[in-house]
């Protein structure tokens, strides 16, 4: 299978891409903190936060509307936050009638649910941009850096790295399952739903059973080539000046981000 | 196309409040940090490419889906599926992984509140599953199989109900909605869960039944699991029908704890839960019910299991 069906990396030589991914994985992360910290309906400070996602993504050569077109991820889990538009109470806004029952939305409540959303909306962005810019094994060893115990690193990369060769594995499975209980025209091919279940149950059994047997084959592999119980890397990441100044530059934003939204 | 965020429970960021994350990442950290010296002293440096690799099976595990009615299809979670048969240290390193890419490589579920995502699926669903399943190690082909069920649906309930107490707590959600919501979503979610997770266990029963054998890695959790499975059980009885029948009660208490700091006007036509479509009505009872009466049927079974299994050692 080709890498790209997952990976998320574009190839540029941008100002971003070539920005250490430690400096980026962090910036990401106390803005997406900040988000959250902003009080609801400061909408200045969401501007600023928008705008500090369209500056990274001008830095990027992704071009502008990059994030905004996939971003669209977080939109069905707000569906969990419609709740609030009608249970905080509040000056009513706007009533409706659904089937039978009178709802009435509030003034604080439509507050909150924007709120979030947008809260929301700008924080996928960044991370968007995130993986948009830092190849994955490098993120990964930045998440090393900073102190994220080896082990789970190491196992993540792991995932990462047979990710395609299992899929290769499931797809193999699919097909074969599609290419055998082809249906006759006109006849209902299959069992009812429980069968389906157990057949899909089936596979994922000798699914595990190839990665157990697989994992066996690798370690053996791996004693063999001298592993020694650690990943080497010939990155060696080291942050320049260029690093700090960018670091220092998005942390002055953020900050201004929250004397705006809180003053 | 290969991946398609399907269960409504991975948290993205900006529906969780800073005080609840942290409380939730803290939660996972001190876990996770027990898990890693636990695998560390079971599998040395060889848990590197088994949980690696197996962390890639559950991944790729969940494209294996199967149509259900209209439209919708089942799949794997794999919490429960992990831990029976990794143990629930490794589960829970393996699920951590995975949430983990999920969150990272394409943005399902955030990345300041991953420690909830993980605790919700990861962390609790191992705990559970492993729990339940652990009390039915020495016994026959199909009570096995049922108890693993079981365990393997309730791991998805008590990481819905996780997930919708932590919204509610957050203030992103009405409890009253919310919970019999997931709790019903989940419900049917947690049976595609089950019959899944039974199916490849029996799969892998009878091709390598040493894999979860005596000796295996699966059968090396001690009796504490048991404990744990009961009591987060016990926590997911209590509270869902609690959550759905009297959401004030616990308003109250979130409030008074500082949790939800909304001006509530309680002599307003609108306090509370004025969606009245699932919070007052039969459906929440239901859920509630039938949560009830699986729940005690467990842990009879569970119970019954471990007074037997004592007897040859003692």
């Amino acid at each position: 299978m080709h890498s790209d069906a997952f990976d998320r990396y574009h190839h540029h030589d941008s100002a971003l891409h070539r920005l250490d991914p430690r400096i980026k994985v962090v910036v990401a992360i106390a803005f997406i903190i900040s988000n959250a910290l902003l009080p609801d309906g400061a909408w200045m400070a969401f501007g600023l936060a928008w705008l500090f996602v369209l500056l990274a993504s001008a830095l990027s050569d992704l071009g502008l509307g990059y994030t905004f077109r996939r971003s669209f991820i977080v939109l069905p889990f707000a569906l969990v936050a419609v709740t609030v538009l009608f249970s905080i109470p509040g000056k009513p806004v706007s009533q409706f009638h659904f089937m039978m029952w009178d709802f009435t939305v509030t003034d604080a409540g439509l507050l909150r649910f924007v709120s979030i959303v947008i809260r929301s909306w700008i924080s996928v962005q960044i991370a968007i941009l995130l993986v948009a810019v830092t190849r994955f094994p490098d993120l990964i060893h930045a998440f090393e850096h900073l102190r994220v115990p080896a082990i789970l690193t190491t196992i993540i990369a792991f995932l990462y790295r047979y990710l395609f060769v299992l899929s290769d594995e499931v797809i193999r499975l699919l097909r074969a399952r599609q290419s055998r209980s082809a249906a006759a025209a006109g006849q209902r091919s299959g069992g009812g739903v429980l069968w389906r279940a157990r057949v899909s149950g089936n596979m994922a059994g000798q699914l595990f059973l190839r990665s157990y047997e697989r994992s066996d084959r690798i370690y053996n592999a791996m004693l063999a080539r001298g592993y020694a119980g650690q990943l080497l890397t010939l990155n060696p990441h080291e942050l320049h000046g260029r690093d700090w100044a960018y670091a220092v530059a998005a942390f002055l934003f953020i900050l201004a981000m929250q004397f705006v939204g809180r003053f | 196309m290969l991946y398609s965020p399907i269960a409504p429970m991975h948290i993205p960021d900006g529906f969780l409040s800073i005080v609840i994350s942290v409380i939730c990442w803290a939660i996972t950290i001190v876990t996770l940090g027990v898990a890693i010296s636990r695998t560390n002293k079971s599998l040395g440096e060889r848990q590197v490419p088994l949980m690696g690799v197996m962390a890639a099976f559950i991944f790729a595990a969940q494209m294996i889906n199967f149509p259900v009615a209209g439209g919708t299809s089942g799949h794997l979670l794999g919490g429960a599926l992990a831990a029976i048969t990794l143990g629930p240290w490794a589960g829970m390193l393996v699920m951590t992984a995975v949430i983990a890419v999920q969150g990272l490589l394409f943005q399902d579920g955030g990345l300041v509140v991953m420690g909830a995502n993980i605790l919700n699926m990861g962390l609790l669903t191992a705990a559970v599953g492993y729990g339940l399943y652990r009390s039915a190690i020495g016994s026959k082909f199909t009570i096995k199989l049922t108890v693993a069920g079981v365990a393997a649906w309730l791991s998805v309930m008590t990481g819905a109900l996780a997930t919708s107490m932590q919204l509610w707590l957050s203030g992103t959600a009405n409890i009253g909605v919310v919970v019999p919501a997931m709790l019903g979503v989940h419900a049917l979610i947690g049976l595609g869960e089950a019959l899944v997770t039974v199916a490849a266990l029996s799969f892998i029963l009878r091709t390598r039944p040493d894999l979860l054998g005596e000796q295996s890695a699966s059968a090396q959790g001690g009796r504490g699991w048991i404990l744990t499975g009961v009591l987060i059980t016990l926590a997911v009885v209590l509270l869902s029908p609690l959550a759905s029948a009297s959401p004030d009660g616990l308003n109250r208490v979130a409030m008074d704890l500082g949790f939800i700091q909304t001006a509530q006007t309680a002599s307003g036509p609108l306090a509370g839960y004025t969606v009245p479509f699932l919070s007052s009505i039969s459906a929440s009872k239901i859920v509630a019910g039938s949560i009830g009466v699986i729940v005690v049927l467990a842990i009879a079974v569970i119970t019954g299991r471990s007074l037997q299994t004592k007897k040859p050692n003692s």
